[in-house]
C-alpha cells in the first residue's frame, strides 16, 4: 500500500512535470490566437465602418483603424484593464497595435513620478522608440534597395 | 467572410508571437521590434501583400502590419520622388498612426495614475 502510494506520488510528479507545461503552453497559444484574432476582427469592422459609413479612401481607412485601436489600447491601459487582459492573452494582446499603445502608456504611467519631461515624455518611447528605430531604418533600407533595383 | 479571414490571419500572427514568448523567453519589446522588422522584410520580398489581400485587418493590425505600411510607404515614396522618397515615404505612410500613438499615449499617461500591481 505504502509503496504504491510512493510510486503513485512519484508517477504523479512525473505526470505533472511532463504534462503541466505542455497543456499550459497549448492554453497560452489558444488564448493568444483567440484574443489576437478578435482584436483583428474589430480592426476589420473599423475598416468597414471607415469605408462604407465615413467614405474614407484607402489611406484614410488605415489611419482611422490605427487611430481608434491605439486609442482603445491606450485607454484600457489607463484604466488598468489591458494589463489584466495581457495576463491571459499573452502575445494576443502584445502583437496587435493595441499592444503597441499599451507598451507606450505602461512605462509612461509607471515613471510619471519622474516628471513630465524625463518621466512621461521620455518613457513613452521605452518600447516605441526601438520599434520606430528598427521599423523606420528597415523601411529606408528597403526603399533604397527598391530604388537601386529600379535604376538597374 | 472578411471577418473570418481577419480573425484567422490575425490569430495566426499572434500565435507565432506566443510561441516565441513561451519557447524562447523573448521579452515583449524584442517581439515587437522583431515583428515590425519582419513586416518590412516580408513586404519587401513580396510575401506580405498576399497576406493583406487575404486577411485584411488581420494582417494590418498586428505590428507586422506596421512594418508593411512603412515598407509600402517607402516604395510609394521612391515611385513618386526617387531616392529621397525612400527617406520620407515610410514615415509619411504611417504618420497618422505614429502621431495617434504619441498623443493618445501622452494624454492617457497625463490623466490616469499608475495602478498598483497585484
Amino acid at each position: 500500500m505504502d509503496i504504491n502510494r510512493v510510486l503513485d506520488k512519484k508517477n504523479y510528479q512525473k505526470y505533472v512535470k511532463k504534462n503541466m507545461p505542455k497543456s499550459k503552453f497549448l492554453k497560452e497559444c489558444a488564448m493568444a490566437f483567440l484574443v489576437g484574432g478578435l482584436i483583428c476582427t474589430l480592426g476589420e469592422a473599423l475598416d468597414d465602418f471607415a469605408e462604407y459609413t465615413l467614405f474614407l479612401d484607402e489611406a484614410g481607412i488605415g489611419t482611422f483603424r490605427s487611430a481608434v485601436l491605439i486609442f482603445l489600447g491606450a485607454f484600457f491601459t489607463g484604466i488598468g484593464i489591458y494589463d489584466v487582459l495581457g495576463r491571459y492573452a499573452g502575445a494576443g494582446s502584445i502583437v496587435p497595435i493595441t499592444g503597441f499603445a499599451n507598451s507606450i502608456v505602461s512605462p509612461a504611467l509607471e515613471y510619471k513620478w519622474e516628471g513630465y519631461i524625463l518621466g512621461v515624455g521620455a518613457k513613452l518611447f521605452t518600447i516605441a522608440g526601438p520599434v520606430l528605430v528598427y521599423g523606420i531604418s528597415a523601411s529606408v533600407i528597403a526603399g533604397i534597395v527598391y530604388y537601386i533595383i529600379g535604376v538597374l | 467572410m472578411n471577418y473570418i479571414n481577419a480573425f484567422l490571419v490575425g490569430g495566426a500572427i499572434c500565435l507565432v508571437g506566443q510561441i516565441l514568448l513561451s519557447k524562447t523567453r523573448m521579452t515583449p519589446a524584442r517581439i515587437l521590434v522583431l515583428f515590425v522588422t519582419a513586416g518590412v522584410v516580408l513586404t519587401a520580398i513580396g510575401l506580405y501583400e498576399p497576406l493583406v489581400e487575404f486577411g485584411g485587418a488581420g494582417a494590418e493590425v498586428p505590428l507586422t502590419g506596421f512594418g508593411y505600411s512603412l515598407a509600402k510607404g517607402a516604395f510609394k515614396g521612391v515611385d513618386e520622388s526617387g531616392i529621397l522618397g525612400a527617406l520620407s515615404g515610410g514615415v509619411m505612410g504611417t504618420a497618422g498612426g505614429i502621431a495617434a500613438a504619441v498623443i493618445f499615449g501622452y494624454l492617457v499617461a497625463l490623466i490616469f495614475s499608475p495602478k498598483t500591481k497585484k
